[in-house]
């Protein structure tokens, strides 16, 4: 992968970014797979404990494609970091919470089959969107990781999408739990279209994505399912948002203290 | 059918199997063919499942991003083994229903060996390392089973075991060359896996209640204790290499037989975890039941909207 380019709708060489540019495109790239991490994260406990072995199978392959797709994110910001002690590694386990970027939708519990379906729906719909923008970016790197990773995100919105149909329009025990999930995790979804200082300096770069415009299609797409499910789309005004900003919620510390617990426990290891 | 008969079938079966031919689903079978099978796929497939769990409590802890992924991609293969090794039980006319009935009722049995609890990084090394190797050990030869399915199931496993014993023990090479600490870690996992993974080859032949008929239906191609003897000679040298130590003091090589001694298996322990009570048992199955019973309501709806699909369907051509 490349992600120096002399054309001329690309981005500047690393090379010639000033300092300030390429801590934009840095913590630009951290915003996007920091989503991932934590989602893959999200479903990687659940493996093994799936309602059959099939669905299973499939929630390990949607956490198995979000990792692979944050191990491109993060090899390419610790190139774009400039500083050799920087690793996919460092940038996954080594941060404090406050530095993690991920929207507040993602690091939400597997609190049952309906949450953990629903939370992927909300954001598999964004993914999707989001990712087929970033695949125009003039940013050479992040537009090859979007495209590799469209492929994988559209059967993930495949899966979250039918299985809404399956248990919003199957029994009335599951449409009450799905329905339930649905409205309380709609809070969370305005925050993916929020943006941050580095989302807009990138916008203007022609590297980021601008998510304002994907908003209106995003809840065409979802309330498109919601109604062929026979659930229905919440009307909830209020949301929350912090995630981006590094203020999560309560789930936050407990997810990393999990996951950093080998880094933290012996550091400066090779496993 | 008289007695004759089927005893004509069964002689003409025998003769199938002493020629090498494989079994199918449809062919005529003795109906202790059909159980045997059904009790030793079952058992691996549930095997398989709960093997699951103890390796899927460090996927959350991984110590990096490479190794997250690799332990994610192997847990997975293990339901995918699950799923085929179901289905070639299927085959012999049981539900995957019934059989998650008897691995949830305790009537069927799992490998033991997952009743030992994963409590450092190094245990996915050594589970790679030891006990896939020893199931290796088991498998291959399976691959040429009298029964089709299962024969066939078994290539697929065996290839992908033996690239996650090579994963194992690259786990472990990392230990074994990194920190005190890490070394450490690497020899404490390989003390506390060492003794399970020889009990996992099943008790010894003198115990061992199903080998001779096994053996005659090429379930089974060589003893418990063939097989053991196989394990301890061929880890032994990988042991050296990682420059860990066996944790069995009357370990070594004698050149009059070409084989390793070694010291007393601690039979009572393996009874112990077989007859329920190992250290996991009970974490292990509340875990498999757990998960069977919070997804009835999503297997229900699943079952619901297929069949509204189905009526639907139906009225949509009839009208």
């Amino acid at each position: 992968m490349t992600n120096n380019s002399t054309t001329d709708q690309s981005s500047l060489p690393l090379g010639e970014m000033s300092e300030g540019q390429r801590g934009n495109l840095h913590n630009y790239i951290l915003g996007i797979a920091d989503n991932s991490l934590i989602l893959g994260q999200r479903l990687g406990e659940l493996c093994g404990h799936g309602p059959s072995l099939e669905t299973d199978i499939a929630g390990t392959n949607i956490s198995l494609d979000l990792f692979g797709q944050v191990r491109s994110y993060f090899q390419y910001a610790a190139q774009v970091s400039g500083d050799d002690t920087v690793t996919e590694d460092t940038l996954a386990f080594m941060r404090i919470e406050r530095e993690y970027k991920n929207v507040l939708l993602v690091e939400q519990p597997n609190t049952d089959f309906g949450y953990t379906i629903v939370r992927q729906f909300l954001f598999d719909a964004y993914h999707l969107l989001f990712l087929r923008e970033l695949e125009k970016s003039t940013d050479e790197t992040l537009s090859a990781i979007a495209k590799k990773s469209i492929k994988e995100v559209s059967y993930h919105w495949r899966f979250s999408s039918d299985w809404i149909r399956r248990l919003g329009d199957g029994t009335s025990e599951s449409h009450e739990r799905v329905q339930e999930a649905v409205t309380d995790l709609w809070m969370y979804t305005d925050e993916l279209f929020h943006q941050t200082e580095a989302d807009q300096a990138m916008i203007a770069e022609g590297i980021g994505v601008d998510t304002s415009k994907l908003k209106d299609i995003y809840y065409k797409m979802i309330s498109d399912v919601l109604e062929e499910a026979t659930l229905e789309i919440p009307v909830g005004k209020y949301f929350h948002k912090g995630g981006k900003q590094g203020i999560h919620s309560e789930h936050m510390g407990y997810i990393l203290s999990d996951m950093q617990y080998m880094q933290r426990t012996f550091p400066n290891m090779e496993w | 059918m008289s007695e004759k008969e089927v005893k004509n079938l069964e002689e003409i079966f025998e003769a199938r199997i002493a020629r090498d031919e494989k079994i199918e689903p449809k062919d005529w079978m003795p109906e202790k063919y059909r159980k045997t099978h059904i009790r030793q796929i079952s058992q691996h497939a549930h095997s398989e499942i709960v093997g699951m769990l103890p390796e899927g409590n460090w996927i959350s802890r991984a110590p990096s991003l490479r190794r997250k992924v690799a332990l994610l991609a192997k847990v997975q293969d293990e339901a995918g083994h699950g799923l085929y090794l179901y289905s070639a039980c299927e085959t012999l006319g049981i539900s995957r229903n019934e059989l998650y009935e008897q691995l949830h009722s305790g009537k069927a049995k799992y490998s033991s060996i997952f009743n030992y609890p994963t409590v450092t990084w190094a245990d996915m090394g050594a589970i790679g390392w030891l006990v896939d190797g020893a199931a290796i050990i088991n498998q291959v030869p399976l691959c040429s089973t009298s029964y089709g399915p299962y024969a066939r199931a078994m290539v697929r496993v065996c290839k992908e075991e033996s690239f996650h014993q090579r994963q194992g023990f690259e786990i472990m090479l990392k230990l074994a060359n990194g920190t005190p600490e890490q070394k450490e870690m690497a020899q404490d996992a390989l003390n506390r896996w060492w003794w399970p993974s020889l009990m996992m080859l099943g008790p010894t032949d003198a115990e061992s209640v199903h080998t001779e008929q096994s053996m005659k239906w090429k379930l089974k191609r060589k003893t418990n204790d063939e097989l053991r003897q196989q394990f301890i000679d061929q880890t032994v040298p990988q042991a050296d290499l990682l420059g860990l130590t066996i944790p069995d003091p009357d370990l070594k090589w004698n050149e009059e037989t070409g084989h390793y001694d070694f010291g007393n298996i601690n039979w009572d322990e393996f009874w112990q975890v077989v007859k329920g009570h190992g250290p996991c048992n009970k974490e292990r199955m509340n875990a498999r039941v757990g998960a069977w019973k919070r997804g009835a309501w999503v297997r229900d709806a699943a079952m619901a909207y297929a069949e509204k699909k189905e009526a639907r369907k139906k009225v949509s051509k009839a009208s």
